[in-house]
C-alpha cells in the first residue's frame, strides 16, 4: 500500500492497486469544493488517466459527512460573468475527468452529501451511501437562486429519469439513502461496517452502471420532453413566480432544449449558473444563507446538556413546542390539567412524527419520550421548562411562584409569552433573573426562528444558554428586547392592519393579498390575520397599540365581536372549508388602487426601521433574519433593511412621506431613516 | 405441594405505583399493546420519583402473553421508559398470578441484598392475545416455501385444505386447563357445586363489585390511576367495564357461557377480558434513605400453593392459609383483603372453604374452620368481575391497591391473593407505612 498526502486530499492505493481518494478539507469540519480542492483533485486525477489504477474510490475524511457542495464564500466578491463562468467551468472539468477515467469509480458516501458534492458523487459510476438517518443526498442549489452547475443537470435526469431528477433539483429537497437508492440516485445503500467492503466488491465485480427502467426511460425523450417540461413549470409556478425566481424555469428549459446533447447542455449549464450567481436573487438568497449561518452561531450547544424539557400548557403553542422537543430526541413532559387536551398533543404527535419519522419503531420511540403529564411531576426533573399558558399576568407569576422551588440547581426556566413584559412576570420569582422568553412561533414544525427574549434584569448567561437549547431542537435564535411584540409580531402588526384598514375601505381582500404575493411574502396579510386568529391578531393589536404608532381598526373589532375569527371559527375575512379559504374572485376588469402594495411595505419598513433604532435586536443584518424567518418576508429581497438599501432610502423614503400627506400620521417615516 | 416464601433477609418496601386504566375487550385489538400499557403505567411514575429511570437495578414484569415483538416485555419496557441499556430486565410467567410473581422475584433479589431498587409489576393486553396458524397449516407452509420450481408449488397447492385455516385463538387455549381439559369458567363451575353456591348468591356479589367500583371512581378513591392517550385523540381515564345500570333482574337472564344449558357462571359474574398494566416501585432500606423515598408499606410475607386443577378457584385459600398459619394470624388480624375475582363463584368458594371445618382440616391442614372473611373488609373498591382481570397485571393491581386502601383507611394489614390458572394460588401479606 502506497500513501500520499495533499493538504486537503489523501491518496491510497491498496494491493489490489484501488486508489482511494479522501477528501479532509484543511482547517474546517466541512468538506467543501472550494478553488484549492479543486485545484488539487485536477493534479491527482491527472495521472489516472494514462496509469489505470484497478478502480477509484471517493470518500471523506470527515465524520460529518461526504460534500457539502461547492464553496459559497467564493461565490459573494464574483462581479464579472467571466469569473463566474472560470469559477463553475472549473467544478465541471473536475467532475468530468472522473466521469472519463477508465477504471470504475465510486463515491463512498455518509452524512451529507449536497450540491456539488452530489454532483462530483453523479460524476462517478457508482454511488454507495450509508444507510444511516444522518445520510442525506441532494441538490439544493435552487434555494440559493440558481441551479446545479458541476454537470448535475446533465448526469442527474439520464441516471434516473426526468420526473426524480427534475423534482430534487427544483425542490432542492434532501432525501434519505433509502429513498435515493428507491430513485437509483445510489447504487447501494449499505450499513457502516459494510461501506468499505461494499465499493471494493463493486470495484472488483463491476456491474451495469444504473440506468432508469421501463417508462422512466422513456421521459428524457425529445417528444416527452415538451409535455413534461409544461406540468413542471405549472408546479413550480405555485410556488414561485417567475419574476422572483428565475432558476427553476432556466433549468426547466435547459433540460427541455438540450438533453439531447450533453456536451451542449454543459456549457449551457455553466453559462446559466453565471448568469443566475450574479443576480439580485442568488445575491440575497446566499445573503440569507449567510444570515441563517449568524443565527445558527448565536447559540453556543456546549453552554446547556438539555435531556428533559418540561413544558407547562398542552395548548397549541406548549403542545408543538413539547412535540417538536421530544422529536428532536428529548425527554418531553408535557403539562396540562385537561386530560382532553393532552390527548390532542399526543395525537399531533403522531401525526407530526409519522409523516416525518416513518419507521414505527422511531415513531414509537418518540412517542415515548413525550410524556403526558397531568400533575406536572416532570418539572424537577427537567433541564429546561418552558411556561406556555395562556397569557394573563395573575396565573403566570402563580405558576412561576410553585415551580420555582421545585427546579432543578440550574434549570432554564423560561416563557413563551409572547405580549407580557418579562420584567413583569419575573417579579415573582425569587431569582428574577433566571426568567427568559423563548418565543415561538405557529406552527412550530415549519417555522424555525425563536425569539430569545431578555428583560433588563435577564442573567445574558441565561440569555445565552437558551439560545443555545434553540440550537439542541435545531431552531435558530433571535436574541430581542422585551418589548411590545418583540421583534416578529411588532413588525407584522402594522402591516396587518393597515391590510384590514384597506379591507375596511373597500379593497377587496384578494387584492389585498394578492399585492403582498406580487411582493414576495409567502401569504397575504389578510390570510395570515385569519390564520394567526383575529382574537390574537386583536389582543396583540391593542397591547402595540398602547405603546406605538398604531390604531385599532373597528373593523378587525367587529369581526371578533362577531365570532369571526377567521381559520379556527370557519370564517373570517375570508370563509373556510378546513383550513383552505374560498377567496373571492376579482370582478373582471376591477383595478384596485395602485398604492396598496406600498402602504402595506412601507409600514412594514418602517416598523422594521423603528425596532432598529429602539435596539429590539442588535444590528439591521439580525433584523433582516429574524424578519425573514420569522416572517417568511420575501427571502429573495434579502430583509426589509436591505431591500430599503437595494431600493433606495430617499426613495422610499419619498414614497412614504407621500402617504403620510394622504393617510395621515401612520405613516411618519421614523427617525431611523435619517440613519439607514 | 406448597413453598413458603417468608422474608427472612431485608426489609422490602414498596414506595410508588401506578397502573393503567383497565380497558375492556371490544372483539377486536384495543388501542394498546402490551408493552405500550406498561410504557404508559411507568411513565408517569417515574417521572415523579426523585431518582432517573437509570438507577434501577432491575426490571421484572409478570405477562402471559406478550406480543410478538416483545417476548422478552420486561425488558422492552424498561427500554422504552428510558432505563438504558444497563438495566437488566426479565419477564415472568405464572398465568394470573404473573404480576404478583415479578413483585415476589424483586422482593427475593432485594431481600437477599441482590438489588436495591426494581421496577416491578405486571401488564395484559388480552385483546391483542395472538390468533395462531394450526399445525397442520404450519406444516403446509414449509412445505410451499421449500417449493422450488412451478411443479412443486402447484403439488404443495394441491394438499392444502380447507381445515389447515381453522385458527387458534390463543385467547381461548390461555384459558383452558390443557391436563384436566376444562375452561376456566368450568373450574368455578365445580366448586360453585362443591360448595353450593347458587347463581343468584354469584350474582349478587357481582352487582356488589359493580357497586363498590362506581363508588370508588365517584369518590376519586383509584388515584394509582394514570390516563392512557392513544394516537388518534382519545384520553382513557376510568376502568371501562364497569355497569352502572345493572340489576339482579337483568343478571338473572343471561345465559351461562361455560356449562351452556345448566351452569351458573355467567359472562357477568366472570372477571371482564381486559387490558392493563400495573407497575410498582420496590426498594430496600438503603435505597428508601438514599432517594429518601416515601414509603406506602412493606411485602411481609408471601406464599405459592398447588392443589387440583379442575379445582383452581380455591387458590386463594390454600395460599393464604399457610402465612396465617405461619405468622399466628387469625382473620381479624388482617385489616383488609383483595381476593382477585376471576369468577364471583370463586371467590364465594374460598371464603367458604375457610369457613368449612372439614375442609380446612383435610385440604388445608388447620385444626379447624378459619371462619368467614367480613365481605365489608374484602375486595372494597371492586375486583375483577367489575374492572377486569388482564391476567398479567392483576396481582401487581390488587398488591398496589390493597397498600393505598391501608393507607387511606390508616390501617395495617392486608392479604391479597389470587387463583390461578392450572391449579395454584398465590398469597402476599403486606403492611403498611415504614415500621
Amino acid at each position: 500500500m502506497t500513501e500520499f498526502t495533499y493538504k486537503n486530499w489523501r491518496v491510497e492505493r491498496d494491493s489490489d492497486a484501488i486508489v482511494w481518494l479522501h477528501l479532509d478539507k484543511a482547517g474546517s469540519a466541512t468538506n467543501v469544493l472550494s478553488g484549492d480542492v479543486l485545484e488539487e483533485l485536477n493534479t491527482i486525477l491527472d495521472p489516472f488517466i494514462s496509469e489505470q489504477p484497478r478502480g477509484l474510490i471517493i470518500l471523506s475524511g470527515k465524520a460529518n459527512g461526504f460534500i457539502a457542495g461547492a464553496d459559497i464564500n467564493e461565490f459573494v466578491p464574483l462581479k464579472e460573468t467571466a469569473d463566474a463562468l472560470a469559477l463553475i467551468q472549473r467544478g465541471q472539468k473536475a467532475c468530468d475527468k472522473i466521469a472519463a477515467l477508465k477504471c470504475p469509480t465510486v463515491a463512498l458516501i455518509h452524512g451529507f452529501c449536497l450540491g456539488g458534492g452530489m454532483e462530483l458523487a453523479l460524476a462517478c459510476r457508482y454511488r454507495i451511501a450509508d444507510d444511516d438517518a444522518r445520510t442525506r443526498l441532494g441538490l439544493p442549489e435552487i434555494k440559493l437562486g440558481i441551479h446545479p452547475g458541476f454537470g448535475g443537470t446533465v448526469r442527474l435526469p439520464p441516471l434516473v429519469g426526468a420526473p426524480a431528477a427534475m423534482d430534487l433539483m427544483l425542490t432542492g429537497r434532501a432525501i434519505d439513502a433509502r429513498a435515493a437508492k428507491k430513485m437509483g440516485l445510489i447504487d447501494y445503500a449499505v450499513p457502516t461496517r459494510h461501506l468499505k467492503r461494499a465499493a471494493r466488491g463493486i470495484v472488483m465485480n463491476p456491474p451495469a452502471p444504473h440506468r432508469p427502467k421501463g417508462w422512466l426511460a422513456l421521459t428524457n425523450n425529445s417528444l416527452v420532453r415538451p409535455l413534461l417540461a409544461r406540468t413542471m413549470r405549472a408546479k413550480v409556478a405555485e410556488k414561485a413566480p417567475a419574476a422572483h425566481y428565475p432558476a427553476p424555469y432556466a433549468l426547466i428549459d435547459l433540460w427541455q432544449k438540450h438533453a439531447d446533447d450533453p456536451v451542449r447542455m454543459m456549457q449551457e449549464e455553466a453559462a446559466s449558473v453565471a448568469r443566475f450567481v450574479l443576480g439580485d436573487t442568488a445575491h440575497n438568497l446566499v445573503r440569507v444563507f449567510f444570515l441563517q449561518e449568524r443565527l445558527k452561531s448565536l447559540g453556543k450547544k456546549e453552554l446547556i446538556a438539555p435531556r428533559h424539557v418540561h413544558v407547562i400548557g398542552g395548548g397549541v403553542m406548549g403542545g408543538d413546542i413539547a412535540i417538536w422537543c421530544a422529536l428532536q430526541g428529548m425527554r418531553v413532559t408535557v403539562q396540562d390539567r385537561k386530560h382532553e387536551t393532552l390527548a390532542k398533543v399526543i395525537k399531533r404527535a403522531y401525526a407530526l412524527y409519522k409523516k416525518r419519522l416513518k419507521q414505527p419503531r422511531l415513531i414509537q420511540a418518540a412517542l415515548d419520550r413525550l410524556i403526558p403529564d397531568d400533575k406536572g411531576a416532570g418539572v424537577s426533573h427537567a433541564d429546561v421548562v418552558i411556561e406556555a399558558i395562556f397569557e394573563d399576568i395573575t396565573a403566570k407569576q402563580n405558576l412561576y411562584r410553585q415551580v420555582e422551588p421545585k427546579l432543578k440547581p440550574g434549570a432554564l426556566l423560561a416563557t413563551n409569552t409572547s405580549s407580557i413584559p418579562l420584567e413583569v412576570l419575573s417579579e415573582a420569582l425569587a431569582n428574577p433573573s433566571r426568567l427568559v422568553g423563548l418565543h415561538f412561533f405557529n406552527p412550530v414544525a415549519q417555522m424555525q426562528l425563536v425569539e430569545i427574549v431578555s428583560s433588563p434584569i435577564t442573567d445574558p448567561g441565561v440569555a445565552r444558554q437558551a439560545a443555545a437549547f434553540a440550537r439542541h431542537i435545531d431552531r435558530l435564535p433571535l436574541p430581542v428586547k422585551s418589548s411590545p411584540g418583540f421583534l416578529v409580531n411588532r413588525v407584522l402588526m402594522p402591516y396587518l392592519l393597515e391590510a384590514v384598514t384597506m379591507e375596511w375601505e373597500g379593497v377587496p381582500a384578494t387584492a389585498i393579498d394578492k399585492a403582498a404575493l406580487d411582493f414576495g411574502m409567502p401569504m397575504g396579510p389578510i390570510r395570515l390575520a385569519d390564520t394567526v386568529g383575529l382574537d390574537i391578531c386583536l389582543s396583540v393589536a391593542e397591547i402595540l397599540s398602547q405603546r406605538l404608532n398604531v390604531d385599532v381598526p373597528p373593523r378587525l373589532r367587529e369581526l371578533v365581536s362577531a365570532g369571526r375569527l377567521g381559520v379556527k371559527s370557519g370564517q373570517g375575512f375570508y370563509t373556510y372549508h378546513g383550513d383552505k379559504p374560498q377567496m373571492p374572485r376579482l370582478k373582471p376588469g376591477y383595478v384596485p388602487p395602485s398604492d396598496v402594495a406600498e402602504r402595506l411595505i412601507l409600514r412594514f419598513l418602517n416598523e422594521a426601521a423603528a425596532c432598529l433604532r429602539e435596539g429590539v435586536v442588535a444590528d439591521a443584518d439580525l433584523l433582516d433574519a429574524g424578519v425573514i424567518f420569522g416572517t417568511g418576508f420575501a427571502p429573495f429581497r434579502g430583509g426589509p433593511i436591505h431591500y430599503v438599501h437595494e431600493s433606495g432610502v430617499e426613495t422610499q423614503r419619498k414614497k412614504l412621506q407621500a402617504l403620510e400627506e394622504h393617510y395621515g400620521k401612520r405613516f411618519v417615516a421614523d427617525e431611523e431613516w435619517a440613519e439607514l | 405441594m406448597a413453598n413458603g416464601t417468608e422474608n427472612a433477609g431485608k426489609t422490602v418496601y414498596i414506595v410508588d405505583g401506578s397502573r393503567t386504566p383497565q380497558l375492556k375487550a371490544k372483539n377486536k385489538p384495543g388501542p394498546f399493546t402490551a408493552g405500550d400499557l406498561a410504557v404508559a403505567a411507568g411513565r408517569p411514575l417515574l417521572a415523579r420519583q426523585p431518582f432517573e429511570p437509570g438507577d434501577f437495578d432491575e426490571v421484572i414484569l409478570g405477562c402471559v402473553m406478550p406480543g410478538p415483538d416483545e417476548a422478552n416485555i420486561a425488558r422492552v419496557t424498561a427500554l422504552r421508559l428510558g432505563c438504558g441499556k444497563h438495566v437488566p430486565a426479565w419477564t415472568v410467567q405464572r398465568n394470573c398470578a404473573s404480576g404478583m410473581q415479578a413483585l415476589d422475584c424483586a422482593a427475593h433479589d432485594i431481600a437477599a441484598g441482590r438489588a436495591s431498587l426494581v421496577l416491578a409489576g405486571g401488564v395484559e393486553s388480552m385483546s391483542h392475545a395472538p390468533v395462531l396458524l394450526n399445525t397442520d397449516m404450519v406444516g403446509w407452509l414449509g412445505e410451499w416455501s421449500a417449493a422450488r420450481n412451478f411443479g412443486a408449488k402447484l403439488a404443495a397447492l394441491s394438499k392444502l385444505r380447507p381445515a389447515y385455516f381453522t385458527p387458534i385463538i390463543g385467547l381461548l387455549r390461555g384459558l383452558t386447563d390443557p391436563v384436566v381439559g376444562l375452561s376456566m369458567g368450568q373450574t368455578a363451575e365445580n366448586i360453585a357445586h362443591r360448595f353450593n353456591i347458587g347463581r343468584e348468591q354469584m350474582d349478587t356479589f357481582a352487582l356488589e363489585s359493580h357497586r363498590r367500583l362506581a363508588k370508588a371512581q365517584d369518590e376519586g378513591l383509584l388515584n394509582e390511576i394514570e390516563t392512557l392517550y392513544d394516537t388518534r385523540g382519545n384520553a382513557y381515564e376510568h376502568d371501562d367495564g364497569l355497569r352502572r345500570d345493572g340489576d339482579l333482574a337483568k343478571l338473572a337472564k343471561l345465559k351461562p357461557v361455560f356449562d351452556r344449558h345448566f351452569g351458573n357462571v355467567t359472562a357477568a359474574n366472570s372477571a371482564q377480558i381486559t387490558d392493563g398494566a400495573a407497575l410498582l416501585i420496590l426498594a430496600s432500606e438503603e435505597a428508601v434513605d438514599k432517594y429518601q423515598l416515601p414509603v406506602l408499606g412493606r411485602i411481609i410475607d408471601s406464599q405459592w400453593a398447588g392443589l387440583e386443577p379442575a379445582q383452581m378457584g380455591l387458590g386463594p385459600a390454600h395460599a393464604m392459609a399457610p402465612i396465617m398459619r405461619r405468622r399466628g394470624l387469625t382473620i381479624g388480624d388482617i385489616d383488609y383483603w383483595e381476593i382477585n375475582e376471576a369468577f364471583a363463584a370463586q371467590v364465594l368458594a374460598c371464603l367458604a372453604a375457610w369457613n368449612d371445618d372439614d375442609y380446612c382440616r383435610t385440604e388445608l391442614g388447620l385444626q379447624g374452620a378459619m371462619g368467614m372473611i367480613d365481605h365489608a373488609r374484602l375486595n372494597v373498591d371492586g375486583s375483577g368481575v367489575s374492572l377486569g382481570h388482564p391476567v398479567g397485571a392483576s396481582g401487581a393491581r390488587i398488591v398496589l391497591h390493597l397498600l393505598n386502601v391501608l393507607k387511606r383507611t390508616s390501617t395495617r394489614r392486608g392479604m391479597a391473593s389470587l387463583c390461578i390458572g392450572g391449579g395454584q394460588g398465590g398469597a402476599m401479606l403486606v403492611e403498611s407505612g415504614r415500621e
